[in-house]
Order: structure tokens, then sequence, then C-alpha cells
């Protein structure tokens, strides 16, 4: 292992400190015993204890679980069928244009997005609550899922889908038995985007929730609005935890399949010999 | 092997072919894949289709499998027309030059794949894919990812689960491409031997004319999309119908010629008052440009003069020792190099011959082979 110059240091140290002072903050004054969020005034857990027992967050909570959970799912089955249509059926009429078009609403400004689907709500006289949310929210996430599962299709071995239909598969089998289990991880992986794109958004979900649903975002808002309360901080700090703890679980089951593949490789060269 | 000597279905005029292509053209844009061909293959042939890259020998492979469908032309296995027919619903399987194992499943599953499609009894699918595992010797892998296997290996599961369910044509693309040269010699005798074992016709598309010349009883060589020559390994080789197929199928001398006489041998002129002998094949005139062809193992090289009707005197160019072989290439005052191949029979024979020696080649009346186009 190399030393790091002092130039090394000092520029990592600039860098982490710019990404997660204010993370550390925020964790730091949810313990905070007093009301006033910048005043310390020693260590306490009871705006956990309120966050637990605050209803409203935890409907919203619930909403918003339950919207990334459902427009990540809708999401990922269009947003596969879409790649697979574009990448496997070979040149159709259109298919530049379709390709473009798909991509189109990742690089809208959202509040475009979330404008135009408010207006198309209205117009068809949806009543706007967690469907609403759904539907909007499926609308952006599934561009991002068709452009992650489409660059895993770009290298994707045709011959695979052809040796399912000499086989025996009709198409469809074929996708299911053999090229979804091989693109399962861009699949997955697109879910998970589509997921937490869904928690985080505050724009779109803004146009299209209405009185009967809130999602934690536009939750905590507004509720900042109103001035930041240190019950904000603690709830911030569990989703930070719940965060963390996802990234270091992700981490170290890909560090376990990495060392599998190696292993594999071993035993592949021992058996050449 | 005294089966194979008496196996010529196709000399046999009431022999039914197990595969006709009729009038098969294949167009893509305006590119002709395949243009025009005609083949019956008879039941439990081998048969290699031959030709360099780009030559249509795929295409035509991939209408077989019914990954393509014909332009114009009809395609019967075993009496059926294919038309309309998806390669799911045909007696038909492929091995895949890249192999095609499924990744995400076992050698066993892998091999098992085919027969569950089937619906076959769990018990049934247990029997038939230890027999392929056996039959291909794989079975102490039979838990393994493909990933966790060598190449060989792997072309091997690519084979059983071709195999597995039991096809009455197996296709079989560029089969040992990925593999070294010794471990390519040694899987095509495998691959004739399973061939014998289970009496199922192969069809396999290769560029290497080794290896079609090794595992096929016949071979189609194919360029621009059509065949050149169809015909048994040994008539592609001793009797190719064109200088392009002598010139493709190993070694050849080509000696372009003017006709001069038709006797019982043919004589021709190659330079100003040169003439060489051989025997008169098909339809030839006098005064016609042919080229006369001739393997370099078919001319001696000797130092006195030999008694041969066909010798020429020359300077050794360039020597070349393989081994088992040494190439002598030999230049011609008249211009021609000639290629010479000597077997070294004895492990320390004296170099007879060196560079710039004045030597004489010689060969039989028979030997050469005049070819018009």
């Amino acid at each position: 292992m190399n030393r790091l110059s002092w130039f090394n240091v000092v520029s990592l140290t600039l860098g982490f400190a710019f990404l997660y002072i204010p993370m550390v903050i925020l964790v730091i004054f949810s313990f905070n015993e007093s009301k006033l969020v910048t005043v310390w005034a020693g260590f306490s857990t009871k705006w956990y204890g309120e966050v637990i027992r605050n209803e409203a967050f935890l409907d919203a909570a619930w909403v918003t679980l339950r919207v990334a959970f459902f427009s990540a799912t809708i999401a990922t089955v269009l947003g596969t069928m879409a790649a697979y249509a574009m990448m496997r059926r070979g040149a159709f009429v259109g298919r530049t244009l379709f390709s473009g078009m798909i991509y189109a609403p990742l690089v809208m400004p959202e509040v475009i997005t979330g404008l135009s689907l408010l207006l198309l709500f209205i117009a068809i006289g949806l009543d706007r609550g967690v469907l609403t949310i759904i539907l909007a929210h499926t609308t952006f996430a599934m561009c991002y899922v068709s452009v992650v599962v489409s660059s895993r299709l770009v290298s994707f071995d045709n011959s695979l889908e052809e040796a399912a239909l000499d086989l025996g598969c009709t198409r469809f089998q074929a996708f299911m038995s053999v090229t979804l289990p091989i693109i399962a991880p861009a699949v997955i992986a697109g879910w998970l985007l589509a997921f937490t794109l869904s928690l985080d958004d505050l724009v779109i979900a803004s146009f299209t929730a209405g009185p009967s649903a809130t999602t934690l975002p536009i939750k905590i808002f507004s509720s900042v609005r109103l001035g930041v309360s240190p019950e904000i901080n603690a709830l911030s700090t569990i989703i930070i935890g719940i965060v963390t703890v996802g990234v270091l679980v992700a981490s170290v089951l890909s560090k376990r399949q990495i060392a599998q593949a190696r292993r594999d490789e071993a035993m592949a060269d021992q058996a050449e010999g | 092997m005294v089966n194979e000597a008496a196996f010529h279905p196709w000399d046999d005029p009431d022999a039914t072919p197990l595969i006709r292509i009729e009038g098969v053209t294949k167009t893509f844009g305006d590119f002709t894949a395949i243009d025009d061909v005609s083949l019956s293959i008879y039941g439990q042939e081998f048969f290699a289709l031959l030709g360099p890259s780009g030559c249509g020998k795929t295409t035509l492979m991939r209408m077989l499998a019914g990954f393509e469908t014909p332009s114009a032309g009809r395609i019967t296995i075993d009496g059926t027309d294919m038309a309309g027919v998806p390669p799911n619903k045909r007696a038909v399987n492929m091995m895949f030059q890249s192999y095609a194992l499924f990744p995400h499943l076992s050698v066993w599953d892998n091999i098992a794949f085919g027969l569950k499609r089937d619906g076959l009894d769990r018990d049934l699918v247990g029997a038939r894919v230890d027999e392929m595992l056996k039959l291909t010797q794989l079975g102490k892998l039979a838990r393994r990812k493909p990933h966790q296997l060598s190449g060989g290996q792997r072309q091997r599961v690519a084979l059983a689960r071709a195999m597995a369910k039991g096809p009455k044509l197996l296709l079989l693309d560029e089969p040992l491409g990925a593999l070294d040269k010794k471990l390519r010699q040694e899987t095509q005798f495998e691959l004739m031997d399973i061939q014998e074992k289970t009496g199922t016709t192969f069809v396999i598309v290769t560029h290497d004319q080794e290896e079609a010349m090794t595992v096929a009883s016949r071979v189609a060589v194919m360029d621009q999309g059509r065949f050149m020559q169809v015909d048994t390994p040994d008539r592609i080789y001793e009797a190719p119908n064109s200088v392009y197929v002598a010139d493709f199928i190993g070694d050849v001398n080509l000696v372009p010629a003017r006709v001069r006489q038709l006797r019982d041998a043919v004589m021709l002129d190659w330079a100003e008052g040169k003439r060489f002998f051989a025997k008169p094949v098909g339809d030839l005139t006098v005064g016609q440009e042919v080229t006369l062809a001739i393997r370099p193992e078919k001319i001696a090289i000797s130092r006195e003069v030999p008694e041969e009707p066909n010798r020429v005197k020359g300077k050794i160019l360039d020597i070349g020792y393989l081994g088992n072989l040494s190439t002598y290439h030999v230049e011609l005052p008249e211009g021609p190099v000639i290629k010479c191949e000597v077997g070294n029979r004895s492990r320390l024979s004296r170099r007879d011959f060196s560079w710039d020696d004045e030597v004489w080649l010689s060969w039989s009346d028979t030997a050469g082979l005049v070819l018009s186009s």
C-alpha cells in the first residue's frame, strides 16, 4: 500500500468534510434535548419517540413505501419490456424515434413532467391520491429502468435465446427461462433505482398528491416551512441509518460475489490442466 | 469401419434423403447470401459445409434450424416441408459456435433443459441426462456451472445438450473453433465416435478444411452462396472440379497451360516448347486455356534425371522443415515456382539438397489434373 502524500490527505479530508459535515450535524442535533435546533442542551432520544408516535409522519411514510413499491414494480415491468423490444427485435419502423422518445423524460425538468401529469389527471377527472402518485412515478421511473436494462441487453448473447428456442421453447418461454434470469441483476438494479427515485421525489409528488395522500418528502418539506423541529432531524437520521445499512449489505454481497467468481475461475483453470 | 466403407447412400438412386434443399435462395436486402442451391443429405451422414467466412454456410445452417426462412425454394426434412415451422417445432438441434450454454444453470440443468420442455417424466429426464453425461464423459461435472468449466468441457456440454432430445439432425456451427489445435484434433475423433454411436445425422459448418476432411462423409465446398463441389473428402482432394476447390483444399501447384493434343493423355503447352502430360478430365478442346493442378506431395525431387514423362529442372529457392515433412520451393527458369513435399522417413537422414541446388522435379502423367475452370 502506498502512503498518501500530504496533498492527497488534505484533498480527501476537505472532500469528505464537504460531503458529510451537514449530515453529521443533522445526526448530532437529532439527539439534542432542546427544542431549539441550533442550541445544544444535552443528550436525549426523546425526539425519536416523538417521531414514532407522530401518526402523520407514519401515514406519510406508509404512503411513500406503497407508492415506491408499486410504481417501481410497474415501471420495471414496462421498462424491461420497452428495453427488450428496442434491443432484441432488430430494426422496426420508427425504432430510432421510439428509443429517443423513451429517454426524453430523463432530461425533462421535473416541474414540467409534474405539471403535465397534473393537467392530464384533471382532464380525465381522476381524483388525486395514492393512485395518481403511483402513475406519475411509474411514468418517469420507467425511463430509468429501460436505460439500465437496455445497457445490459447490449452485451447479451443472442444465441442464448436462440438455443432456448432450438431446445423447444416458445419466444415467451425463452424470455422467461433464459433471458430474464440472466438479465435479472440489471432488472433488480432498475427496480431499486425506480424505488429510490420514488422515495426521493418531492416535485412530481407535490403536483400529483391530493389531500387524501401525502408522501414523506412532502410532509418533511411542509413541516420544515413551519420551522425545523428536532423531530425532523430524528426522522432524517433514521432514513440515513436505513440507507447506510442497505449500502453496506450491498457492498458485502458484491465482494462475496467477486470472491466466488475468482474461485470459479481457479476451478476452471484447474479443470483445463 | 467396415460399415463406413459401404456407406454411400448418395450413390444409390433408391435411397431417400433425410434433408432436401430444393432451389433455395436467401437474400438480405440487396445481398444474396444463398444463391439457388439444391442438395440432398442422407440419414446418418456426417456432412460438412466448408467455405470462407461470408460464403453463406452459416445462413444455410440457420435455415435448417429455422432461424432464417428461405426467400425462395423449399427445404424438407424427413419428407415434411419446413416452411413456417418454427425452430422449437423442428426435430433439429443446434450446437452453437459460442456454445450458448445457459450461465445460470448447472451442467445437468443445461442438458435437461430441452427434455423438460417436452414435458417428459422426471425419471426419464434424469435417465436421459445421465446417459448424455456418460456419452460425453462429463459425469463428475454435472453440478458445475458453465463458467467453472474449461473450453473443452464447455464444448462437450453444448454437444450433450444438443444431443439430449435425440434430434433427427444435429447442426454444429464451428463446433471446435474455440479450442486449441491439439484439443481440436482429439475432439474431432470424439465427435466422429459419438456420431457413429448414436447414428444421428450431423451437419457441420466450418472454415477449417482439415476439420471438414477429417470428420465428414461428404463435404460441400461453398463460395459466394453457391456449392462449388459436393463430394467425399478424397474426391474433393484428389479430383477437384475447379481451380477454386483445388486451391481451397490443401496445398497445390497451379500452372496455366494450353491444350496441345488430346490422346490417351492430354499434352499441354505451359511454356515455349515445354510440355506436360496429364490424364484428360471432362470435355477439352485443342487450344483451350486450362490450369494444371498438382499436389506438392505427388512431385518427386532428385539430382539425377528422372524417368517420369513430366520432368523439369530448377533451382531450390526455399526449404521449409516441418518435422514430418520438408517443403522445397523450386524456381523453374521459365518462371513458375513449384512446391514439392517430401516425407522425412528416416530420423537421421542427411540433407540431400541445399539452397540454390539444381534439382529435377518429376511426376507421373496421372498425378496432375487438368482444370478448365
